[in-house]
């Protein structure tokens, strides 16, 4: 396969949280040829708590990172893995297009930095790039693990898959359990798959964003659903990360994997085991250790 | 048992705020609400909320600004779309929400003791001060400003996330603040 070439926008939570996310993208990606350059001195993309307070601040972070893309790769798409990240980045991108008036301020920010003004910069989820520009049939093609795991619940979570973007459709997307499918995992039908996790409300509004992480998490249960795939970071922090309280709350009884979507594909196309950041990975550890580390052969235990 | 009235007077409401708010990006359609409520509908934290989004269509365009900006709503709301992806008439309500979040805060309206102002006041002047957010101090940040006690339960999960190596104490910068700064200021200016 041509190795084809795309500038990397990791975002804060690759950074932190979701160092799982970055392992695991950098390994599926290279398995599959797609080759991924961390575009330099990238700045936050604000997320959900620049347009609170000031739009044009706002609009001037995206627009740097994508004048930083257009200015050291030229015509290269931009990979950007968080969905927030994602989300942000197109929606300026349409704000500018829409109105003169942040048009003008940002093009002056940016004029003041000496990065280029004229910007076509094609934002793109991974899950798009994998979808479009190699395809399932393609992937399916290269497995080389048979999954030895339990059925699935995708979830999209909701920025990826809202308004600004074109990862999928809006509105019940299928993508995600399709590729899923390609690499002969079993996925259950997961009618929460686009509803909130509530994002950061974990930590500020922490009852309720608890509950409805429990939501998601029971309905995954019910469904049949023996691990929750994501593809967002905070989606998958919050899924993970709050287990135990929540058991301890309900009295229910919750230890399900909370894996990246690019974590259960590389895996199935053959990557190295350490390359996967499942060390991080917080809930179901004996799920995690049956389904992808290595079984030793029957032998060993006579 | 004192009686009191549940509706607004006619008196409090302000038309010319509601034609500014029209003229903000993102919220140019909202006179074309049915007040159907699909979006209170597909709101998963509508439950939460002392108005529901209809409702806040309703009070904003009519010009009741006070209770506008001074509800819940606005910092319950996640950002997630659902109800503008799911709105007949095409109205971006995330982003009516947004205006309504600045504006709460310009005039310092917003409820006090909520977390989620704080957070957003947080996460902004840490980036505009280093290009990037570092999660562990910003949520230290967050916990210190609005509920010291949220740092026990916030201890719990740093144990979790620590043990994982998912816990960065390290401070995130970008190596051209000031190109960011001087961004910052040119787009104040304007042109």
């Amino acid at each position: 396969m041509a190795l084809r070439r795309y500038l990397y926008y990791p975002g804060c939570s690759l950074r932190g949280t979701g160092v799982a996310y970055d392992e695991s993208l950098r390994e599926c990606f290279r398995q599959l040829g797609l080759e991924l350059v961390e575009l330099e001195d990238w700045n936050c993309c604000g997320a959900t708590s620049y347009m609170a307070i000031d739009e044009g601040a706002a609009c001037v972070l995206s627009a740097r990172v994508l004048a930083l893309a257009q200015q050291q790769a030229p015509g290269v798409d931009l990979v950007a893995p968080c969905s927030a990240c994602y989300l942000v980045l197109r929606k300026t991108e349409d704000y500018i297009s829409r109105y003169p008036e942040i048009r003008s301020r940002v093009e002056a920010s940016l004029r003041k930095a000496g990065l280029p003004v004229q910007i076509g910069v094609q934002v793109r989820h991974p899950l798009e790039v994998l979808w479009e520009d190699v395809g399932p049939e393609a992937i399916r093609k290269r497995v080389q693990r048979h999954w030895r795991g339990g059925r699935v619940a995708c979830y999209y979570g909701c920025q990826a898959v809202r308004p600004y973007g074109e990862v999928d459709r809006p509105i019940r997307p299928t993508r995600l359990d399709e590729l899923m499918e390609a690499v002969n995992v079993p996925v259950v039908d997961y009618s929460l798959r686009t509803r909130c996790c509530g994002g950061s409300l974990t930590g500020t509004i922490h009852e309720v964003g608890l509950r409805l992480n429990y939501i998601l998490l029971k309905e995954a249960v019910r469904r049949g659903a023996e691990a929750i795939v994501t593809m967002c970071p905070l989606c998958q922090f919050n899924l993970d990360v709050f287990q135990n309280e929540m058991e301890r709350q309900t009295g229910e009884p919750f230890d399900l994997p909370v894996l990246y979507f690019t974590q259960v594909l590389g895996w199935c196309l053959g990557a190295e085991l350490e390359k996967l950041g499942l060390r991080h990975l917080i809930a179901g550890r004996d799920l995690v250790e049956r389904w992808f580390v290595k079984e030793r052969p029957v032998e060993a235990y006579v | 048992m004192a009686v009191t009235r549940t509706l607004r007077y006619q008196r409090e409401a302000d038309p010319e705020w509601t034609e500014w708010l029209r003229r903000q990006p993102g919220c140019e359609a909202f006179w074309e609400c049915l007040q159907c409520g699909t979006c209170s509908g597909a709101c998963p934290l509508s439950i939460y909320m002392d108005f529901t989004p209809r409702r806040v269509i309703a009070l904003v365009r009519e010009g009741f600004y006070r209770d506008a900006l001074s509800c819940q709503t606005i910092w319950l709301c996640a950002s997630c779309y659902a109800c503008a992806v799911h709105c007949p008439r095409g109205i971006r309500i995330t982003d009516l929400m947004y205006t309504l979040k600045r504006e709460a805060i310009r005039r310092k309206v917003h409820p006090k003791g909520l977390p989620t102002p704080v957070l957003a006041q947080e996460f902004y002047r840490m980036v505009q001060r280093r290009g990037r957010n570092s999660e562990f101090w910003l949520v230290l940040r967050m916990a210190l400003k609005s509920d010291p006690w949220a740092l026990v339960r916030l201890a719990r999960s740093g144990w979790r996330l620590l043990r994982a190596g998912r816990l960065s104490m390290r401070t995130e910068q970008i190596r051209q603040a000031d190109q960011l700064r001087t961004m910052f200021a040119a787009a104040r200016e304007g042109r």
